[in-house]
């Protein structure tokens, strides 16, 4: 039973850094930047509904929607004043933006929020459910998060595949010139792509903190790194790669961490990435990218 | 007859400038510091000032000159730092001459560091872009994950290493561990030193630029430009992916071994992405490919959270707007004209060509 | 025994037969032209020449050897050079440094020789610079020696391409569209110094082309394309009266 158990909690696991690898993956395919802030969104709405549901004790459903709004609106301003004037710029010049942006964000809540860690108290409010005669427990958090990131993924695929917006998205992302001949609002677009990617990162906030209720401005780094492999790992640009990525990472690392050492875990996890890329260099459903010459 | 003077080549000239400005500044610290006891703060500065500027120039070769995006520099200088201090304890009791060990010690360290540098290049040589950057990145934190959990003693039959604890190196009563899971390694001899630094780093400047400036570098180089045309042309991408790997390895190695011969107890911690991404930031900010840039961006990004001290909680903060800040100026292109029409070597150059042209008509 | 000898050369893409049983002799020192519509497979030859492609079928001999199967940097060792479509050139180095990037494999010395500066690096530099600058003549660079390569004007960039890829000391040199992006006069300047560069490296050219005054003005042989098949080959006069080719070019 342990292993079903180490897979549950690792196909949670899993959904979470799926949600945040969906950002990465989007705001790639889009803008072609590796956005190295992302993962200080989630810290930042994670925040958002510690401020929102302890601080001014208001229901939890407050505090995700509020943080969702929160982080929305930061994804969007971060695009236009930070990464914005740097389009044409070298895709390094970038990089280092989003470092900076990453480094003002954590330091901003460092200021705000002082650097002790505060616990989190999750804003699920399902039973457990033990199953096989009380062999397999299940967590509330898990099942919430693993529900949740269900429905967003189904609702995103068919946002994207579906609707006139979703699919101007896939226009820009594969030929922004070519997209703009054709009428659509390449900058709107673009501000969609960071306003979903980074609603997303506050849901996935949400869900992290209530499986791991400790809160410090640091607290997106692992993750975000961590979804940031699992976008690789499924082929970045790719968004049905993204969740296949982040949920095989979540397997692996947990599955490790019971089977293996709970310490190599980070190790184990990098490995199998370095060995798909060997085997797949542009990830399990990237695209093989063919130089013409 | 006046005999023709051959001038200097460009890059000549500004390699000398280099070596100039590096031997002026180093001059100037030491009268400083020979000229004041306290100033304690700003002598702690000099070592690490030498140590994340050998970081950058050697990243630069991976960056600016073979066009790689490597985020895992600070693997490499754990390996160095690791393995030099491991043979500075080892060695401290049998070879009295403090400054012979300390050479084994960053031969050692510099070589290890370079045998990774070539087994990481291998795999990423398949790869493009992103997904070589994601690799390196990964072989970064499995260095410093396994290091952290890496226990090595050494007793009258040799040496044991474990990766789970203390105890399970099953050494005779005699034995030492020297390195300490966690905890790492403590009791490095403190042997870095400024002029040591200086030296250190004057050696992977004077080999940086050599290699940048031979048929090597030419190879390297065109490889980044243009990889296919390279290969027509006879180049073996292989061959001068795993050498740029290998060199710049070496000296992130060079560097770590200074860093645990600067501190008293060494650790991961230093080791992680963050410190990967702060060496590239050096290099970024610094030109790519400029040897010379990536050493005063060093200097200046590293000394600035240092002199904003007295700022406390605000420096990091400050830091940040700085850098983001930078790179939007630096790519605007109004500011760029404007850099251009106000540059004097631009004056010099104009000036330069009116009058040969000139004399030509 | 000819220079450059193809036997049923052919590649498959998916469905696709870009090229489709090519036979091809060109004898040393001949100025041989490949033609044919755009899409016909002229560029998909060079580069299963050049080792970029595999051939899936056939054999391709060079000096009465084979080539096929040998990496790009072997096919270059053995005496085949190259130039693109699209330009490559290493843009971000100076136009002297392109030249000698091209002189990799002809003056050498080692990367250590290299970092140290010993006495055989400054000896070999020299001969390099004057190597090289003795091909940036031929093609009136010399005054550009310092420029970067990005900044020369398009027919320049097309030039140092040539002479960068002379520099590898070719046997034969395959030149995709030469002239293209040139206009009369830079074209008629082209075809002399073309057939210069014959004369002097004594070296044999295979052109792909669209420009007819070039190709009937300088080529010898010609073989032409056409949907990956060859529709036409032999003397440059006999071959662009042939109906069958006219036909291919004009249409109906």
């Amino acid at each position: 039973m342990s292993f079903l158990s180490y897979l549950v909690s690792g196909i949670s696991l899993g959904s979470i850094y799926a949600l945040i690898a969906l950002g990465y993956t989007m705001v790639y395919g889009i803008a072609k930047m590796l956005n190295f802030a992302h993962g200080d969104v989630i810290m930042v709405g994670a925040y958002a509904i510690y401020t929102i549901c302890i601080t001014w004790g208001l229901p939890p459903y407050v505090g995700v929607l509020g943080s969702i709004v929160v982080c929305a609106v930061l994804g969007v301003v971060i695009e236009k004043v930070a990464y914005k004037p740097l389009r044409k710029a070298s895709s390094l010049a970038v990089l280092i933006t989003a470092i900076g942006v990453s480094y003002l964000l954590q330091n901003a809540a460092l200021l705000i929020f002082k650097s002790d860690t505060k616990s989190f108290t999750s804003v699920v409010n399902i039973p457990s459910i033990d199953l096989f005669d009380n062999q397999l427990h299940i967590s509330g958090e898990t099942i919430a998060t693993i529900v949740v990131s269900v429905i967003i993924m189904v609702a995103l695929n068919l946002f994207i595949n579906k609707t006139k917006p979703g699919r101007a998205m896939l226009a820009v992302s594969e030929d922004k010139g070519a997209a703009q001949l054709m009428g659509i609002n390449v900058n709107s677009t673009i501000s969609l792509t960071f306003l979903i990617g980074s609603a997303l990162a506050a849901v996935a906030g949400a869900l992290l903190c209530s499986s791991y209720p400790a809160l410090s401005p640091t607290t997106g780094a692992m993750p975000g790194i961590k979804a940031f492999t699992a976008a690789v790992f499924g082929g970045i640009g790719s968004i049905p790669g993204a969740m296949v990525g982040g949920i095989l990472l979540g397997v692996i690392e947990n599955l490790s961490k019971g089977y293996i050492s709970t310490q190599f875990s980070d190790a184990i996890v990098f490995g199998v990435l370095i060995i798909i890329l060997l085997f797949k260099p542009t990830g399990l459903l990237g695209k093989k990218i063919n130089e013409k010459v | 007859m006046q005999k023709e003077r051959k001038p200097l080549k460009a890059a000549t000239k500004s390699n000398l400038i280099t070596y100039g400005i590096l031997i002026a500044a180093f001059i100037i610290v030491s009268i400083i510091c020979a000229s004041n006891d306290k100033m304690y703060q700003f002598k702690g500065m000099l070592v690490p000032l030498c140590i994340y500027s050998i970081m950058a120039v050697s990243l630069n070769l991976v960056v600016g000159i073979l066009g790689d995006l490597s985020l895992g520099h600070a693997g490499f200088m754990c390996i160095g730092a690791y393995v030099g201090a491991f043979f500075s304890v080892l060695l401290k009791d049998n070879i009295p001459l403090d400054w012979l060990r300390f050479v084994i010690s960053l031969v050692l360290g510099g070589i290890t560091a370079g045998i990774f540098g070539f087994l990481i290049g291998i795999p990423v040589l398949r790869l493009r872009g992103d997904y070589l950057a994601i690799v390196t990145l990964a072989f970064g934190e499995i260095i410093k994950n396994i290091v952290n959990l890496l226990y090595v003693g050494v007793d009258g039959s040799g040496l044991h290493v474990s990766i789970k604890s203390a105890s399970d190196l099953n050494m005779a009563e005699d034995g030492t561990v020297i390195v300490k899971g966690a905890l790492g390694i403590t009791g490095t001899p403190n042997d870095s030193n400024f002029t040591v630094g200086f030296i250190l780093l004057l050696i992977t400047v004077f080999v940086s630029l050599n290699l940048i400036n031979s048929r090597t570098g030419r190879a390297v180089k065109s490889i980044r430009d243009n990889r296919i045309a390279a290969e027509t042309v006879g180049i073996s991408v292989t061959r001068y992916k795993l050498i740029v790997f290998m060199i710049s390895a070496f000296f992130a190695g060079i560097a770590g071994v200074l860093y645990s011969h600067n501190i008293s107890s060494l650790n991961t911690s230093t080791f992680g992405y963050n410190t990967s991404i702060l060496v590239l930031v050096y290099v970024v900010l610094g030109g790519i490919g400029s040897t010379r840039g990536s050493i005063i961006a060093a200097v200046i990004l590293y000394a600035l959270p240092e002199m904003l001290r007295e700022l406390r909680d605000y420096r990091m903060l400050i830091y940040a707007v700085v850098l983001i800040l930078l790179m939007i100026v630096n790519n605007n292109e109004k500011f760029n004209l404007f850099k251009e029409k106000i540059s004097i070597s631009r004056f010099i150059q104009n000036r330069r060509e009116a009058m040969s042209k000139g004399a030509k008509s | 025994m000819a220079l450059l000898e193809t036997k049923n050369l052919g590649i498959q893409f998916g469905g696709l037969r870009a090229v489709d049983g090519l036979d091809l002799t060109i004898e040393k020192g001949q100025l041989y032209g490949l033609i044919g519509p755009n899409g016909a497979g002229k560029t998909t030859v060079f580069n299963m020449l050049t080792g970029v492609y595999k051939p899936t079928f056939g054999n391709i001999l060079l000096d009465g050897h084979s080539i096929v199967g040998k990496s790009q940097i072997d096919i270059n060792k053995s005496g085949i050079a190259r130039t693109f479509q699209n330009i490559r050139l290493f843009s971000q180095m100076s136009v002297l440094d392109n030249v000698k990037v091209g002189l990799h494999n002809i003056i050498t010395y080692s990367t250590f020789e290299g970092i140290f500066r010993l006495p055989s690096y400054f000896k070999k530099e020299k001969q390099m610079d004057e190597k090289a600058m003795s091909l940036l003549k031929v093609f009136d660079l010399q005054d550009e020696a310092e420029y970067l390569a990005s900044n020369l004007p398009y027919g320049k960039q097309r030039k140092l391409e040539i002479a960068r890829a002379l520099a590898t000391n070719p046997k034969l040199l395959l030149l995709d569209e030469p002239a293209a992006g040139m206009n009369p006069n830079e074209t008629a300047e082209l075809m002399e110094t073309i057939r210069f560069i014959r004369g002097e490296f004594s070296v044999t050219i295979l052109l792909i082309e669209h420009d007819m005054r070039l190709v009937s003005g300088i080529c010898e042989q010609l073989t032409v394309l056409n949907f990956g098949k060859v529709l036409a080959q032999g003397n440059t006069s006999e071959v662009l009266s042939d109906p069958e080719v006219v036909r291919a070019y004009l249409g109906e």
